[in-house]
């Protein structure tokens, strides 16, 4: 289910077109424009990167780090081999949004690549694809062979003497493998665990040359930026803020689906958008940016708008966008049981305290849920949150983290209930 | 330099360097696990968290590089309570069942809980469990409930042995370190991992469960097998042996052994070990007494040479002996008349023994040959001849060492080459000999050979550039060279082209005491050589410490030899099945572990060291025993009270030093390579002397496995040869049926077959002629 409204990356897909992904519609499109402005101009790398810095682009793989500066910090001279390299890992639960960028419009990010790669000074590409999503791994396949026999892809690139080749690899579901030095290791044909940073990628990344690494969506922002210029994709959004964002709409709405909307969206729009809330029920709570922001309360989340900055304010990311909708009938407990189970089949198991802490956490709550909560329990929780969080070489532990002490934080008395009753608050609804 | 503060501490530290490093500078303890200084960092176990100023939360000191300025806290409050935390994960699924666990007193997990945990666990859920693994005979994987998943062993395996046998499979909570599946764990230095665990993780296998480690006295010695000169603390219990660990000695073993350091400690303790002297009559063993076996002796040795001189006499020793036992030997032979001794029983080529000028050495110290820019090794099965010394040039490859190779075989050395020519025994001086043409080439020198028919390939010239290229150039000879039939030819070869290149160039000792077996002249010196000892039968045969059938360059002719000898007196250890066949008189000696001794290691470095349990039954150190039968036959000289009174005699006849020299004064060559099928008869690494030759568990060992023939592809198909079927061996008029298995990485004409083993003891000389057909 693909439903977009307007924007950066989706204006003008024709999701119902079966060929809408095809290098001819994306052509149609405007597509491979901004390569061939950059290429014909011999636009200088410099002025690339302060495009896309101006554009206000920030990452779309959760940290929201701005995409332009990352750019800069690519050893340029750097002598040897560089890569750029495309995170279409989307673990995340909740997030199904780079998917259909490969689906829909696999030549934006490819363009997207190229352009970076130009801007960088690499020969070389690779996008890591989810192991799980193989259709869509081999449709970009065909993309890159369409772009390959166009002359928009491999040796002398529209006869201008720039070469760049791009590859497409794919993991096989791990969720780790999201983090961007797991996805180096797995890219390498190891197992794919975090490596210790720093060195970071921009110095030492895949074969231990400088890498710069981005979400599927950041780059298919790209061409955008350059054809139509910064200015007008910082519009598209809020300053700070700049650009469209893709939201995954998922949970108690009546149309789930990716949505693309200026950022600063006031997230009640966005609800309106995804048909509102299923069968009338009661807006609960929502978790805005993926399963590891923290979750919002009904009352707060209706007063937020869709950009980093406002969620941020309101105590929750923006993360990867995926928007979960949780109704009245969510007992709370059992929602984040599902999440804690998650971050502890997921954990990659180097560091101890998210090897350890991440079973430990599931099996109070697990027990909590199943009316074994002893008085305790929520400050154990929180205790050992607390010897998990910034304590390990990922991030994954405070991801496994701030579910527990967000809805703990806001939906306390059902945890309290239950561990006092032995059974929830709220009897929890399939649907 | 940095300016750095711990604890209030100021410090500088070097930029680059690590907050532990730092810390362990000052002589700061930092609790870790994870953290080894020969490994990679892996920041993984989180137990080394420390307050850094300025830093938002607690960093590993493992991990965290210095920088100016910094403040560090490693006791602070918040320090303290995030290594509190780490402790509590790592305990939460670990057992505690210490009173029962093998590591128990020893345990980094114990020691460091009790320093930086809490009394109390708040874990009440259940434990988890992790099924043991089968990593082999040495290291035991039973208990990985006990696992921390530092994955000190995963990199040990992969960074210092060069090959990941040991990973960590699954994700998360689930994760278990395990060899490959269905695979044991085949490194000859596998044994490291047990000291790298810091819990009851991995074990030794041959140890666990025997004793508890705070029973055990530790003392120090050194391992009497290759000529590295391993440092070892011995471990003992009411007077046995019971554990063998490394002694760290940066410029030796660093804080390595090699497995065969480790565990050949077994053989020390074996049921076959001589207990009383024995005497054979009436065609049977007879136990007797010291006084009785000696008087026997002086009969047999003065009848000999009564009615055949003295000459009919031969004196076998062994480079695995002590320096002191070595020298007496040699003294009391020579005060008796005999010039036939000689220590290298596995050697075949004596020619360069008239122009040798010193003692055979590595020409350098160890550390200087693994700083070497390039290196050339000729003839060695470096992996098992030198396991730690290997691991030492990996290192050094990994590090930018161009590492040349010059062998008959192609083995896997899990190291980073250079170049390498495989040449058949046959061509191995022709092989050299390209070389050293190159190097005449690009250096423009003139040499003495003549090196006319030799033509020079691309493989000898990438040797040659690398050799005349490196700043410091070092040629080293294998066991395999040493052994080999023109030893002395590839001997005069390197010197030429260490002449002419400006290389170092020396010998890999093949034994701990090969170096101090050759200066106190236990050797040839105006007498036979080995060779010349079993190729002219003697009547009489003194052995020390030697065990010819398989300590010797042809076991056939060398059983043959002590079969029609009248007498054959064994100094040993052991009463292995040989001596019991050919000998008539066992007197039982001490092995390394219970006399005190010294090893002169293949750097020219001696190391003293003392008995560490008293000799078993009736054994006596051999120093005493040679010093009796000295004072039995009369000679002058031999009122030794200490091995230390040997030493000091030994040592005055000049610096260790001063006496090394591998250049002979001349040299000869003839550099055509020869056709023929050939054998390649190596000392498999669990059987280079007879205390290794009795450790169980180094003998069930894949390394050990029963001999195979392994058979160049030309070889192969020209018998007909069907993979693993049995084929027929002759050598010297005796024939044998081993597996057949075609190996790609022989040269053309090889016949790859162990020798000092009992399943191989029939055949003939290590590198001579073979015959191979279906059987
Ligand atoms: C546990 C974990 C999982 C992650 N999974 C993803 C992912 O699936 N896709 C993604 O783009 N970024 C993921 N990230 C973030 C990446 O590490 C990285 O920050 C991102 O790819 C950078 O791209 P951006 O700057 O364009 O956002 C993950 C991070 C962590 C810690
Ligand atoms: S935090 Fe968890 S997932 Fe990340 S590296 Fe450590 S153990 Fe692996
Ligand atoms: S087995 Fe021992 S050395 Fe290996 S990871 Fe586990 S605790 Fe560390
Ligand atoms: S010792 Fe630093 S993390 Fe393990």
């Amino acid at each position: 289910m693909a439903i977009f409204k307007s924007g950066v990356i989706f204006e003008g897909v024709d999701t119902q077109d079966e060929n809408a992904w095809r290098l001819a519609a994306y052509e149609a499109r405007g597509g491979y424009v901004a390569l061939r402005k950059i290429l014909a101009a011999q636009m200088p790398q410099d002025e690339v990167i302060a495009e896309v810095k101006n554009s206000g682009l920030r990452g779309r793989g959760g940290a929201g780090f701005p995409t332009g500066l990352k750019w800069s910090f690519m050893p340029r001279s750097f002598p040897g081999d560089k890569y750029v390299v495309c995170n279409t890992d989307e673990g995340e639960p909740g997030t199904f949004k780079d998917r259909d960028i490969l689906r829909y419009n696999p030549h934006a990010l490819i363009e997207g690549m190229i352009i970076a790669g130009y801007a960088m000074g690499t020969r070389a590409g690779y996008n890591y694809i989810h192991g799980e999503i193989f259709e869509a791994y081999e449709q970009f396949e065909a993309a890159l062979d369409e772009a390959r026999a166009a002359g928009l892809l491999g040796q002398n690139i529209l006869g201008t003497g720039f070469n760049f080749e791009l590859y497409a690899a794919h993991g096989y579901g791990a969720y780790i493998c999201g983090e961007e030095t797991a996805l180096l290791e797995s890219l390498e044909g190891k197992k794919g665990q975090p490596r210790f940073k720093p060195p970071f990628p921009a110095s030492y990344g895949l074969y231990g040359k400088p890498t710069t690494i981005n979400n599927t969506e950041s780059f298919a922002s790209v061409p955008f930026i350059i054809k139509d210029g910064a200015q007008k994709f910082l519009e598209a959004g809020k300053p700070n803020n700049g650009g469209t964002k893709l939201f995954s709409v998922s949970g108690h709405v009546n149309r789930p689906g990716n949505y693309e909307v200026p950022l600063g969206t006031p997230f009640t729009e966005l609800l309106e958008m995804a048909g509102g809330m299923r069968d009338g029920k009661k807006l609960k709570a929502v978790i805005p940016g993926g399963s590891s922001a923290p979750v919002l309360p009904a009352e707060i989340m209706l007063g937020v708008t869709m950009d980093y900055d406002s969620i941020s304010k309101a105590g929750s990311m923006l993360g990867s966008g995926a928007v979960i909708v949780m109704n009245e009938d969510v007992c709370m407990v059992r929602a984040l049981e599902r999440l804690a189970y998650f971050y502890h089949e997921e954990s990659c198991g180097q560091c101890t305290p998210c090897r350890e802490g991440t079973g430990w956490l599931y099996r109070i709550i697990h027990r909590i849920l199943n009316g074994e909560g002893r008085p305790g329990d929520l400050e154990l929780l929180d205790s050992v949150g607390n010897n998990m969080a910034g304590r390990t070489i990922c991030a994954l532990a405070d991801a496994a983290v701030f579910p527990v002490r967000s809805f703990t934080k806001h939906f306390r008395h059902e945890f309290e209930y239950l561990i006092e009753h032995g059974k929830p608050l709220v009897d929890h609804k399939w649907c | 330099m940095l300016e750095i503060e711990i604890d209030g501490k100021k410090l500088t530290a070097p930029q680059g360097s690590t907050v532990m490093e730092a810390a362990h500078s000052i002589g700061t303890y930092i609790p870790h696990f994870c953290y080894h200084k020969k490994l990679s960092i892996a920041a993984n176990c989180r137990m080394c968290l420390v307050e850094v100023e300025k830093a938002p939360k607690p960093l590993p000191a493992c991990a965290t590089p210095v920088t100016d300025g910094m403040k560090i806290h490693t006791h602070s409050d918040l320090a303290k309570k995030a290594q509190a935390g780490v402790m509590e994960f790592l305990l939460i699924n670990h057992p505690l069942d210490c009173p029962i666990c093998d590591q128990g007193g020893e345990c980094q997990l114990q020691d460091i809980a009790v320093g930086y945990g809490n009394g109390a666990s708040r874990y009440q859920e259940e434990k988890r469990a992790v099924p043991g693994k089968d990593m082999g005979p040495l290291v035991s994987a039973e208990e990985m409930s006990r696992c921390i998943h530092c994955t000190r062993c995963v990199r040990f395996t992969e960074e210092i042995g060069g090959f990941q046998e040991i990973g960590m499979a699954h994700r998360g909570e689930f994760s278990e370190i395990l060899p490959f599946l269905g695979k044991t764990v085949n490194s000859e230095i596998s044994g490291n991992v047990i000291d790298l665990c810091p819990v009851g993780a991995l074990t030794s296998k041959p140890y666990r469960y025997s004793t508890r480690a705070w029973e055990l006295s530790r003392r120090k010695s050194v391992s009497p097998h290759d000529g590295l000169g391993a440092n070892l603390i011995v471990q003992v219990k009411h007077n046995e042996v019971m554990r063998v660990l490394p002694l760290e000695n940066e410029e030796i073993n660093e804080c390595w052994l090699a497995d065969r350091d480790r565990f050949s400690y077994q053989g020390l303790n074996s049921d076959a070990r001589l207990k009383t002297p024995k005497i054979k009559f009436d065609g049977r063993w007879h136990d007797t007494d010291w006084e009785t076996a000696l008087a026997y002796v002086v009969k047999g040795l003065n009848g000999v040479s009564a009615d055949h001189g003295k000459d009919a006499i031969g004196f076998l020793t062994s480079p695995h002996s002590t320096t002191e036992e070595l020298y007496l030997a040699q003294k009391l032979a020579r005060a008796f008349g005999i010039n036939n001794i000689d220590y290298r029983s596995a050697r075949s080529d004596f020619r360069a023994d008239a122009a040798k000028q010193g003692a055979e050495w590595l020409g350098s110290s160890i550390v200087e040959l693994a700083a070497a820019k390039s290196v050339l090794v000729i003839g060695s099965s470096l992996r098992s001849e030198q396991p730690l010394l290997a691991s030492r040039i990996r290192q050094a490859s990994k590090k930018g060492m161009a590492l040349n190779i010059i062998h008959v075989a192609d083995d896997e050395l899990l190291m980073n080459v250079h170049a390498k020519l495989i040449a058949s025994p046959l061509a191995l001086v022709n092989a050299v000999a390209q070389v050293l043409k190159a190097v005449v080439a690009i250096k423009g020198g003139d040499s003495t050979l003549d090196l006319a028919q030799v033509d020079v390939s691309a493989q000898a010239q990438a040797i040659a550039d690398s050799l005349c290229a490196g700043e410091t150039a070092r040629i080293v000879l294998g066991a395999v060279a040493q052994h080999h039939p023109a030893y002395s030819e590839l001997l005069a070869l390197t010197q030429e082209i260490a002449r002419i290149s400006g290389a170092g160039f020396g010998v890999l000792s093949e034994a701990a005491n090969s170096v101090g077996a050759e200066l106190v002249g236990a050797w040839a010196q105006g007498g036979m050589s080995a060779g010349e000892m079993i190729a002219s039968p003697r009547k009489a045969y003194v052995l020390l410490n030697t065990e010819p059938e398989f300590d010797g360059y042809n076991s056939a002719a060398s059983v043959a030899a002590m079969k029609q000898a009248a007498t054959v007196i064994a100094l040993t250890a052991y009463q292995s099945e040989g001596l019991l066949d050919y000998a008539d008189v066992l007197l039982p000696i001490a092995p390394f572990s219970e006399t005190a001794g010294s090893f002169i290691n293949m750097e020219g470095r001696l190391q003293a060291f003392n008995g560490v349990t008293k000799p078993q039954g009736e054994a006596r150190p051999a120093w005493k025993v040679l010093r009796v039968l000295g004072n039995m036959l009369s000679l002058d000289g031999f009122g030794f009270n200490s091995a230390e009174e040997v030493r000091s005699e030994l040592l005055a006849k000049g610096d260790i030093a001063q006496r090394l020299n591998n250049s002979l004064s001349s040299i000869a060559a003839n550099t055509a390579a020869k056709a023929g099928v050939v054998r390649v008869g190596e000392v498999p690494v669990y059987s280079t002397d007879a205390i290794c030759r009795h450790a169980p568990a180094l003998q069930a060992t894949a390394l050990a496995a029963a001999p195979v023939a392994r058979i160049a592809a030309d070889v192969f198909a020209a018998a007909g040869l069907a993979e693993g079927e049995l084929a027929l061996v002759k050598q010297g008029g005796a024939t044998l049926r081993v597996p057949a298995h075609l190996d790609a990485s022989l040269p053309a004409g090889v016949v790859r077959l162990a020798v000092a083993r009992a399943e191989t003891a029939m055949l003939g000389g290590m590198f001579d002629t073979i015959e191979i057909e279906r059987g």
